[in-house]
């Protein structure tokens, strides 16, 4: 046990709730100040448990350090710097320090060390994260909340049984590899999946991330997703499963994400897309798969806010958020299109970007282990990221058709925001040496080769033939496509109403009918026990000796048939 | 509106661009013939494999989309009117 270590996590969450009393020059140094304090602060920590802590018959390590978890951590407080400086503007006091707090638990689960703590750090997120939309302050929002917070306090119940299961099985409360050999562990996979926005639930997360402020998609894009990533290389690495699980993931999010019209609900599918890489290489398991699924997430985090910002940044500026409604922006916002558009790149993997070097580890894991069919959607879904994100996004919000919108440039703190991250993606593109020392296990990977870069321009490019040749295909309808949320939506409602509410009309008044018996029957008994009832008055002797007789009589009777 | 046409207005300069992506296309293709690919899988080895794979999957990923819009798309309203 060190002494005198300071949890960077705890460090975030009370320094969010310190943030509402600051005002004007304060409060903007200190929303990128602090994250990046945690930063130093998650830098500290060192190999091993940190923090030991009696809990019931349990030590718990609310503070653990390893390369994984420094990883996350870090990528996790450099989100908060830029999503901070990003929502600098931002007039509702609610939302920063909510989404400290929600990052703040983000690093408190990459740096636990056992399953209590990452359970309470879970829930945290969860109130953090609602706390985010809720900010926004619409009726849609506030709604999307309810729902979002619904599914996951379920995701919630689900992982607290498993993991009380698994505590209680084992006695070990400590967060390691786990194997899917009881009932427990399941469910300890199935409430990691759940926030990982994985199938059959996964709806929840276009349903939400959209109806937060321009800001606060932003923030909520980075941590549950790539918390459960977190969770899932270290508690299930290597499950097959996973990896059917991830392929879905991808595809999945490919399709809805060409059917969207609302921008930003295009790029909250293609997080789930995203995710699915990820899920898809943890579910390899191999070192270089774990690797690529770690590096995909650091990398992704920077890209998808890069591209959040910049679909942020023309929410606030148009108050528009469809593409049948936007188009040719490029003209006057020029920087926040060429931000978007090196996000798009980044998100597509194309080489001198920062997917580059990340997802190809997860393609090279499946082609080091023979999966042809593995590697062949893997490869199909890298096509299928740059049709749907790579160049759907840019093409119908920055160019297309002209819209005759002329928005001016957010203001300059988002300005900066873009910047620096468009600058991660790029660095990280060309050096990936720093990013690949953070990881995990020892890469061996050499991410620029000519038959890689060949390769993966060809994939690319001919997508985006295939982009514009199919474009007629692709023009935006005031649609939605429905999705499993209409099942909590529409379904469950229209049978609550339906089918519950008669069922439940019917047994009242069996119940009334029952409740209207007993009390008949009771007062009968009562009128008869009364001084004058039947049963109580005094009896003449001569008819009780005529009962007396009838009864005995009838003994007889009986007796002889 | 007084403001100055982009370069990118002209429909010359998109045809211009048009022809440079097309010259860049021909070019990826033409390069694996210089690069060592190092094909793992047999059906990688086929000339030009990932140019022809990428553009196939793409149009199938967009034939399935349009697929399932016949059955799921629904107006953007659908779920306001539940609440109004």
């Amino acid at each position: 046990m060190t002494e005198g270590l300071i949890h960077p996590g705890l460090v975030l969450i009370l320094g969010a709730l310190l943030l509402p009393f600051l005002r004007g020059a304060l409060r903007s140094a200190a929303i990128v100040a602090l994250p990046l304090l945690v930063l130093a602060l998650v830098w500290q920590v060192p190999d091993g448990p940190a923090w030991q802590l009696r809990f019931l018959d349990y030590t718990l390590a609310p503070l653990q350090g390893d390369k994984l978890s420094r990883l996350f951590a870090t990528i996790f407080s450099l989100m908060a710097a830029g999503g901070g400086l990003f929502a600098m503007t931002q007039k509702s006091r609610v939302e920063v320090p909510a989404a400290f707090v929600y990052a703040g638990s983000a690093i408190g689960v990459a740096l636990a060390g056992d399953l209590v703590t990452v359970f309470v750090f879970w829930e945290l997120m969860a109130v953090g994260s609602t706390l985010v939309l809720w900010s926004q302050g619409t009726d849609a929002s506030y709604r999307a909340a309810k729902r979002y917070l619904m599914i996951h306090l379920m995701g919630g119940v689900v992982l607290f049984a498993g993991v009380t299961g698994h505590i209680v099985a084992t006695g070990d409360v400590s967060f390691g590899r786990m194997v899917l050999d009881s009932p427990a562990n399941w469910l300890i996979l199935i409430g990691f999946l759940v926030n990982a926005g994985a199938p059959p639930l996964s709806a929840w997360l276009a349903d939400a991330y959209p109806e937060a402020s321009w800001s606060g998609t932003v923030f909520l894009s980075a941590f549950t997703t790539k918390t459960a990533v977190y969770v899932l290389i270290r508690g299930f690495p290597g499950t097959e499963f996973l990896i059917w699980v991830g392929l879905f993931m991808v595809f999945y999010g490919i399709i809805y994400a060409l059917l969207e019209n609302d921008l930003r609900r295009i790029l909250a599918y293609s997080i789930i897309n995203q995710v699915g890489f990820m899920i898809a290489g943890i579910g390899i398991g191999t070192e270089m798969a774990l690797n690529g699924a770690a590096a995909h997430a650091f990398a992704h985090i920077i890209y998808k806010a890069l591209l959040l910002m910049s679909a942020g940044s023309v929410v606030l500026m148009t108050g528009k958020r469809k593409c049948s409604e936007l188009g040719g922006l490029f003209h006057t916002m020029p920087l926040t299109a060429a931000c978007g558009t090196i996000g798009a790149l980044a998100i597509s993997a194309f080489p001198l970007t920062s997917g580059f070097i990340s997802k190809s580890m997860v393609s090279q894991a499946a082609l080091d282990g023979h999966f042809l069919w593995v590697w062949l959607l893997l490869t199909a879904a890298s096509a299928g990221v740059f049709l749907h994100a790579g160049i759907k996004f840019p093409w119908f919000v920055f160019f297309q058709k002209d819209s005759g919108l002329r928005p001016a440039e957010p203001p300059a703190s988002m300005q900066w925001a873009m910047v620096a991250f468009s600058f991660l993606c790029i660095a990280l593109g060309i050096w990936p040496e720093p990013l690949y020392a953070l990881l995990p296990y020892t890469v061996n990977f050499v991410p620029y080769t000519g038959a890689h870069v060949v390769s993966q321009l060809q994939l690319l490019l001919f997508s985006g033939l295939a982009f514009f040749v199919l474009l007629p295909y692709l023009k935006r309808t005031l649609t939605i496509t429905l999705d499993t949320d209409w099942i909590w939506r529409t379904l469950l409602p229209a049978l609550l109403r339906n089918v519950g509410m008669p069922l439940a009309k019917a047994w009242n008044m069996l119940l009334h009918a029952a409740y209207v018996l007993i009390m008949e029957s009771m007062s009968l008994v009562l009128y008869q026990h009364r001084q004058d009832g039947r049963f109580a008055r005094t009896w003449s002797t001569r008819s009780m000796a005529l009962w007396v007789l009838v009864l005995l009589l009838g003994f007889l009777v009986l007796y002889y048939l | 509106m007084d403001e100055k046409p982009h370069w990118l207005d002209h429909p010359s300069n998109v045809k211009l661009l048009w022809r440079g992506f097309l010259v860049v296309l021909l070019l990826t293709v033409l390069a694996g013939l210089f690069v060592p690919m190092h094909p793992h899988f047999a059906i990688e080895a086929i000339f030009g494999f990932n140019a022809w794979y990428g553009f196939l999957v793409c149009a199938l990923m967009i034939v399935v989309a349009k697929g399932l819009a016949l059955l799921l798309k629904r107006p953007d309203t659908y779920y306001d009117k539940d609440h109004d």
